[in-house]
């Protein structure tokens, strides 16, 4: 079956408009505004089983409900392409191909949940994609699928690029507000949500860019064709992997959701570099914990990975061999995290220099066996922060400890990382 | 002083934003484009056209990795050293960007060329190690590559 995000790919180049129409871009929309209600397109949303690609997983459906329709003013849609979570880079892949789908998907969601005036929200180097999503908007503009009276309808809707300057703490949907609004962006205090108080205090919606370029293809094929793109029953659609570390051909690739991790290495990307053993992966992002050679054969999808103790997260798939060792690679993430705290409350800002300082002194061969306890009491209290830093960051650490207990305790008996000369 | 011209097309870009602040970023980057470095003078400027005190433009300014609040080089490195890259051995490029340029993190070189600050992610995990060159992006670095790289854009200004 063909799977929906990647379909319209060329290799090395971007999709033309023309070209995205021949293929059916745009049909999508116009079956939406000729013969659906808004409430109908959020329907087959949530129908369709479509979670948040961005990393959290919840239901896309479910997220448009949480809007008020009864209330006065203004409503706003973000999409979050502040895609900086490490190991990712899906959505710099799709828009660097195809920035259409995302448009129509915006629209779509925009017709859904009433809303006039949209944002993309695109990080600091990811130029080409913003690029693309420019021309990409001014075309469906001129063809009427964008801009006021949408297909000569009573609809208008307006999407803007908001170009940001980098910061990881700006994909917090919260903090995205916040500097969409011009503000320093630390993330806000829920609640309220943003589906009640967001942008300018309005209703506000915040998708990932792959969620939103999956809507063309669920209301033009509907929920149940959707569904049916996923391996295993309780899964739905594809999901954009993109796998890097030790593997061999390091690739990002559209694959349907339940796809083994064992597929996914070998069949994707063609093995593990150079004859290596695979040690261990994050599934999804830095923010997600480690999974072992025993999760082989484990369907990748929401449920599944969350049973086997872990988070699909991002789809960013970063994969250690047995020559890597887990507490310096432990580290580097901690390290990206602590660098990236925005320093609005006190647990991250400042355990997370702490956990990197006992890190540091374990992999230098400084530790001791009461350091094993203090991280454990760290990934237990850094919960208690605003933000899903913090908790993000403790992922990797509590599957260290988890996992690769032993491997950490060979650094403190021996003295030094068992890994180096 | 900034001309006129980018006054006036500064001044464009606030009055066709929803609210002013929310053009704060690009008049940042803007500014910083002209200046080299986001100067004392152009976070007063960006304050003035913004509608903010100045020091709500610096809140904005020192939260940015990519806004500089200090004199740069002509052309900053980011060079990635998060998981991705770590797995790609970047360790060993950001050693050999330092020997060459003859540098530390954070440092600029001896004729302004150059300055070097680690970054985190650039999602370019599939092309790890990777870094930015005045914005321009390079995957699967090697020192040989880097020397390269350097070699061009020092004489490509």
């Amino acid at each position: 079956m063909e799977l929906p995000l990647f379909r319209h790919n060329r290799p090395n180049r971007v999709v033309t408009f023309d070209e995205y129409r021949e293929e059916g871009g745009f049909e999508a929309l116009k079956k939406a505004f000729s013969g659906m209600s808004p409430n109908d397109v959020q329907q087959a949303v949530m129908d369709s089983g479509l979670r948040g690609r961005g990393g959290a997983g919840f239901s896309t459906g479910r997220k448009w409900s949480f809007v008020p329709r009864d209330l006065p003013g203004p409503r706003w849609l973000i999409c979050n392409c502040d895609e900086m979570e490490p190991g990712t880079y899906k959505d710099r892949v799709l828009l660097e191909h195809n920035p259409y789908s995302l448009i129509e998907g915006m629209t779509l969601a925009c017709y859904a949940l009433g809303v006039r005036h949209a944002f993309i929200f695109i990080r600091k180097g990811y130029e080409k994609a913003a690029a693309n999503l420019a021309r990409g908007i001014e075309e469906a503009k001129k063809a009427g699928l964008l801009g006021e009276h949408i297909l000569g309808s009573e609809h208008s809707i307006d999407l803007d690029l908001h170009l940001s300057a980098g910061r990881y703490i700006c994909g917090e949907e919260t903090a995205l507000i916040n500097a969409l609004e011009g503000k320093r962006p630390n993330p806000r205090s829920k609640p309220p949500f943003p589906a009640v108080k967001g942008l300018w205090q309005g209703p506000t919606v915040v998708n990932n860019v792959e969620t939103l370029a999956n809507v063309p293809a669920i209301v033009a094929n509907g929920a149940p064709w959707f569904k049916g793109l996923a391996l295993n029953p309780e899964g739905a659609g594809s999901k954009l992997f993109c796998v890097s570390g030790s593997v061999k051909n390091r690739a990002c690739v559209e694959l349907p959701i339940g796809t083994t991790l064992g597929d996914i290495i070998d069949g994707a990307c063609g093995g593990m570099r150079d004859g290596r053993k695979f040690k261990a992966c994050i599934p999804g992002g830095a923010s997600t914990q480690f999974l072992k050679p025993e999760h082989w054969t484990l369907p990748m999808d929401y449920e599944t990975v969350a049973k086997a103790g872990s988070r699909l997260g991002s789809g960013g798939v970063i994969v250690f061999d047995e020559g890597h060792c887990l507490v310096e690679a432990t580290l580097n993430l901690i390290t990206f995290f602590a660098r990236e705290s925005c320093g609005w409350c006190t647990p991250c800002r400042e355990g997370l220099p702490y956990v990197k300082e006992i890190l540091t002194r374990i992999e230098n061969g400084r530790g001791e066996e009461d350091d094993i306890t203090i991280l454990r009491e760290h990934v237990k209290y850094l919960n208690y922060t605003f933000c899903a830093l913090a908790p993000g960051a403790m992922a990797p650490l509590d599957g260290l400890l988890r996992d690769f207990e032993d491997e950490v305790r060979e650094h403190i008996t021996k003295k030094k990382c068992p890994f180096k000369g | 002083m900034i001309p006129e011209t980018l006054k006036t097309s500064l001044k464009a870009r606030v009055a066709s934003a929803l609210t002013p602040r929310e053009a704060a970023v690009d008049v940042m980057k803007e500014l910083q484009a002209h200046y080299g470095w986001l100067t004392d003078e152009a976070v007063e400027e960006a304050a003035a056209l913004l509608g903010l005190s100045p020091l709500q433009v610096e809140e904005l300014a020192t939260f940015y990795e990519m806004i500089y609040r200090r004199p740069v080089g002509k052309k900053v490195i980011h060079v990635c050293d998060s998981i991705s890259c770590w797995c790609a051995d970047c360790d060993k490029i950001i050693q050999h960007l330092k020997d060459k340029l003859g540098v530390g993190l954070g440092g600029t070189t001896a004729d302004g060329m150059f300055t070097l600050i680690p970054c985190c992610c650039m999602g370019m995990c599939g092309d790890s190690p990777a870094m930015s060159v005045g914005g321009v992006p390079y995957g699967k670095l090697t020192p040989e590559l880097v020397d390269e790289i350097l070699e061009m854009e020092r004489n490509n200004r």
